[in-house]
């Protein structure tokens, strides 16, 4: 038996090796989910590389990069968690740019019956039970969504009925499950098909929390630096634009023109 | 369904269930043999990740393999890339926390070998290895194979420990779990009930095959 077990044991370290040729692996805040999925396929087919996909929050990442993850790219929703990396060295020089902006709103499923018309306010009705945010310990959509209920003033009121995902992603599934009333999730989530189909959702006004200004950098310890910046451009690029604008981020590009 | 992820799950599985099979060994012989006084503190090491959460055993082993620690640099500096988020510190954690799944039932099945045929053996001189290997491992095939087997099995399901060493790289530390908690916040949650499925019928397909082996009436593993 033990024979047999060591053969197989052979077998499978000889063909470990499943993806040949060039491939990087990027860490993406969870707000990217649908949109670089999208991005990620059409990069394939245009460069025939291929591209190692990990989402997660922001500051999971930043914890698991100083700790020596092997990430080529780090995309996160947070400028400041790779601006950090960048001071602690970690990171290619002259790397780092902010991608996008991140806008949130508040989302209920179709079954809810809910009335945006009065925003933030709702989430004080006794019907609420549940409001899934993300995480704000690690997560910049966490901190985002705090901040606009602190804005509004009804976060002390409210603070009981919170649920929180581990990254933006998961609060968007716990109110798409109907498991929460409401959620304050990323516009991008929301304007995915699943989501779209399932709810409606109301846009935060932009005044009502700090700008989520997302980063991204290429990172040091990754093995393939010069197929990194190919993705970074091609998310700079046209075809990249259109996706990341059909999701509902702001390019900072678009800001500085008129 | 996700095959990148299930062939490294697998993979995963049946090398923490081989390294088990051959570190496992001589520990259960030592927990079954020896007379220390003081062997219940080990066998409560041993035992420990039974009820030490995962993500606290994750947590320790992250820092214990990481960049900032004396043994993390070492194995950098060998190696020459670091140990956490690699496939082999997701192997070194599933080794730790599978531990008891193997080693348990192998000191359960030394401890059912009769004692008179050992010292027998051991009086007519032949060696305590040679004893080991020619008497008390084909008594206890039974058993080792059902450590063999929890361990592969609770190999396949772990996520906390995962999820803390591993870092959801795909076809390197992406297993099935991770790959369902993806999934679900993928909102696919069709994908997500194929993959749950393989993994209960795989969970399934293993418990029948250790209950099946240890039934008495029915020895499917003739003792010889």
């Amino acid at each position: 038996m033990i024979r047999v077990i060591i053969a197989l044991c052979m077998l499978l370290i000889t063909g470990v090796s499943l993806t040949a040729g060039e491939e990087i692996t990027i860490a993406a805040a969870s707000d990217l989910n649908f949109a670089f999925k999208e991005i990620v396929t059409e990069y394939e087919k245009a460069s025939g590389n291929h591209v190692k996909l990990t989402l997660g929050s922001s500051g999971n990442f930043y914890a698991q990069i100083q700790n020596g993850a092997p990430f080529d790219l780090y995309f996160s929703a947070d400028i400041a968690y790779p601006r950090k990396l960048e001071e602690a060295g970690l990171t290619v020089p002259g790397s780092l740019f902010q991608y996008a902006v991140g806008r949130i709103v508040l989302w209920t499923g179709n079954g809810a019956h809910l009335d945006f018309s009065k925003g933030l306010e709702i989430l004080r009705e006794p019907t609420i039970r549940k409001i899934a945010i993300a995480n704000p310990q690690h997560t910049p959509y966490g901190r985002a969504a705090v901040a606009a209920m602190e804005h509004a003033q009804v976060y002390d009121r409210v603070k009981d009925k919170l649920v929180l995902g581990e990254n933006i992603s998961q609060a968007a599934q716990f109110v798409e499950s109907g498991a929460a009333d409401v959620g304050i999730i990323a516009l991008s989530l929301a304007l995915a098909p699943p989501m779209q189909a399932a709810g409606h959702y109301w846009e935060i006004p932009a005044d009502a929390y700090p700008p989520i200004e997302q980063g991204a950098v290429i990172l040091m310890g990754g093995k393939n630096q010069e197929n990194a910046k190919a993705f970074l451009s091609f998310v700079q690029g046209a075809e990249g634009q259109i996706v990341m604008k059909r999701y509902g981020f702001v390019i900072p590009a678009d800001r500085v023109k008129p | 369904m996700n095959w990148i992820a299930i062939a490294v799950t697998f993979k995963l599985a049946l090398l923490t269930a081989a390294v088990l099979l051959i570190v496992g060994l001589p520990i259960a012989y030592w927990l079954t043999f020896s007379k220390w006084r003081w062997k219940f503190i080990v066998e409560s090491v041993v035992a420990l990740p039974l009820v030490l959460p995962p993500t606290v055993l994750g947590f320790y082993i992250l820092v214990a393999i990481g960049p900032h620690s004396p043994v993390g640099r070492f194995y950098s500096d060998v190696v020459g890339h670091p140990l956490p988020f690699t496939f082999e510190g997701l192997l070194l954690a599933s080794i730790l926390y599978s531990l008891p799944f193997a080693v348990q039932p192998f000191a359960a099945a030394f401890e059912q070998v009769d004692r008179r045929l050992i010292e027998a053996s051991w009086t007519l001189g032949v060696s305590k290895l040679k004893t080991f290997f020619r008497l008390i491992v084909p008594l206890s095939t039974a058993g080792l194979i059902t450590g063999a087997v929890l361990s592969f099995a609770h190999t396949l399901g772990e996520f906390g420990v995962v999820l803390m060493v591993g870092g959801n790289i795909e076809g390197e530390t992406r297993t099935v779990s991770i790959d369902i908690y993806d999934e679900v916040q993928a909102l696919n949650y069709a994908g997500a009930a194929k993959t749950a499925l393989l993994l209960l019928a795989v969970s399934y397909g293993v418990l029948l095959l250790v209950y099946a082996m240890n039934r008495k009436v029915w020895a499917v593993w003739p003792q010889r």
